[in-house]
């Protein structure tokens, strides 16, 4: 038993009723519940409604939504490795009908032997490389799975020269010290920026075959990037131009709001 | 959500005929989403980390407060789930005894974290599937595993209409519950045996 209210005692506070407990009890967890269901919704309406990034090498995106994009890709980027490839098929797999989406900067046809691969060295010398220097390189196949951002995904056969053959064959060894390699088509309309890792990747390819066939011009003849650590939007067709650079170079896709990295 | 819609896969489709398109081109227009793949995969890389941090937090305080115990299924759960059911829909009068939860409840609590964890496997294999390769090959492909994260995605809309219609039904008290953590039950008085009332004395503290 307790001892009866004491008036020299300030301490002990007066009990409270079932009925007191329970409506205190009521208001404090009622009270969190609507602040945090507010707080909730008033997140989401700041996040939906908040500005969009300044256009930079990004653009496109809600600033804060492009900031966790960039987080996100160097905290998923530290599982890639040379390591990791992709899964390869036998060539009896790969689609005869090689799906084809876009055709920007890659519209009409393009006279393969006037062609050229102008690679401009961070010093600025030009090399002009022809399609049959590329051909005499040693030829590369992969038979793997082809993923578009748009979340199709289709095993297809492609041929050409490694990307990490291409560069140590024409000396650029001291380019790919460098952090991005960007890719242009010969009109400039589509261009891409690729990390270094992923181009230097063991099945990065310039590709000049598709089925064991010359490209046709909807794949991007005469000379595409087949880039299997990479969505289907950084595979660049008909390349022009090749730079190398410490800064992200420009990205067609990633102006539209896609992630610049769109790593797989 | 818009990162489903920009691709016209999801239908059933057999020997060249489909039979249903999950999203006809009239379903783009009605909710506005034509268009806006890249917006919906900014949200989605986002929310992503919130929904793993969110389990994984609710997964370890479940385990380290003992709570589990009331969410997990055990063996009689099965059984009684059915029961469960039969009496939710009116079917039979009496719902098997149970304690925190019943037996449909633990089954579907259960099943909704190894959904979480599933959604995440999925997701981390067909986000990175070169970079976490076993983990695509453990879900059956890049295109199966595809698969699998829409159709976890299609099970907790269901779990979700489930839930609020369940919570509506239960009524308020329970909703109050869920809130505040303590139900109040109430007890009749028994009548009194003595003459004299018993003096007032420290109410029961409320479980």
């Amino acid at each position: 038993m307790k001892t009866p209210f004491n008036k020299k005692n300030k301490g002990p506070k007066k009990t409270l009723t079932v009925e007191q407990k329970i409506s205190r009890r009521n208001f404090i967890s009622f009270g969190t519940f609507f602040i945090a269901a507010g707080a909730a919704y008033g997140g989401w309406k700041w996040l939906y409604n908040s500005p969009e990034e300044t256009a930079t090498v990004t653009a496109g995106a809600r600033a804060p939504l492009r900031r966790a994009l960039n987080k996100t890709e160097l905290a998923f980027r530290r599982v890639f490795s040379n390591n990791n490839l992709v899964k390869t098929y036998p060539k009896e797999m790969a689609a005869k009908n090689v799906r084809h989406n876009e055709d920007i900067g890659n519209e009409g046809k393009i006279e393969a032997a006037a062609w050229r691969l102008q690679v401009k060295k961070h010093s600025g010398e030009v090399l002009s490389i022809s399609i049959d220097d590329i051909k005499a390189l040693p030829k590369t196949d992969i038979v793997y799975d082809f993923k578009c951002v748009e979340g199709w995904d289709q095993i297809s056969h492609w041929g050409g020269v490694k990307f990490s053959d291409f560069i140590s064959h024409f000396k650029l060894d001291d380019q790919v010290k460098l952090q991005y390699v960007g890719l242009a088509t010969p009109d400039k309309v589509y261009y891409v920026g690729i990390d270094m890792p992923s181009a230097m990747h063991p099945q990065t390819l310039l590709a000049y075959e598709v089925n064991e066939q010359p490209l046709p011009p909807k794949h991007g003849a005469p000379l595409r990037l087949i880039i299997p650590v990479k969505y289907g939007i950084k595979n660049l067709k008909r390349i022009g131009t090749m730079t190398f650079s410490d800064n992200r170079p420009p990205d067609y896709w990633a102006e539209q709001g896609y992630d610049y990295y769109s790593g797989l | 959500m818009l990162i489903y819609w920009a691709n016209d896969e999801y239908s059933i489709t057999l020997f060249g005929h489909t039979f249903f398109s999950f999203f006809p081109q009239g379903f783009y227009h009605a909710f506005n989403i034509t268009h806006r793949l890249s917006e919906g995969m900014a949200f989605h890389f986002l929310f992503m980390w919130a929904f793993a941090i969110n389990g994984l937090v609710y997964v370890l305080y479940t385990i380290i407060s003992g709570e589990w115990r009331e969410l997990v299924p055990q063996k009689k759960s099965f059984k009684e789930a059915w029961l469960v059911l039969l009496h939710d829909l009116h079917i039979r009068k009496m719902a098997p005894p149970q304690n925190k939860y019943n037996a449909a409840q633990r089954i579907a609590y259960t099943a909704i974290i190894v959904m979480g964890f599933g959604s995440l496997i999925t997701g981390l294999a067909i986000y990175k599937p070169v970079q976490f390769y076993y983990l695509t090959w453990l879900c059956g492909g890049y295109h199966f595993a595809r698969i699998l994260h829409f159709a976890l995605t299609i099970g907790y809309v269901f779990f979700f209409l489930i839930h609020i219609v369940q919570v509506i039904l239960a009524g308020w008290n329970n909703f109050r519950s869920v809130i505040s953590g303590f139900e109040v039950i109430t007890v009749k008085d028994p009548e009194p045996i003595t003459e004299t009332p018993t003096p007032t004395t420290d109410e029961n503290p409320v479980q």
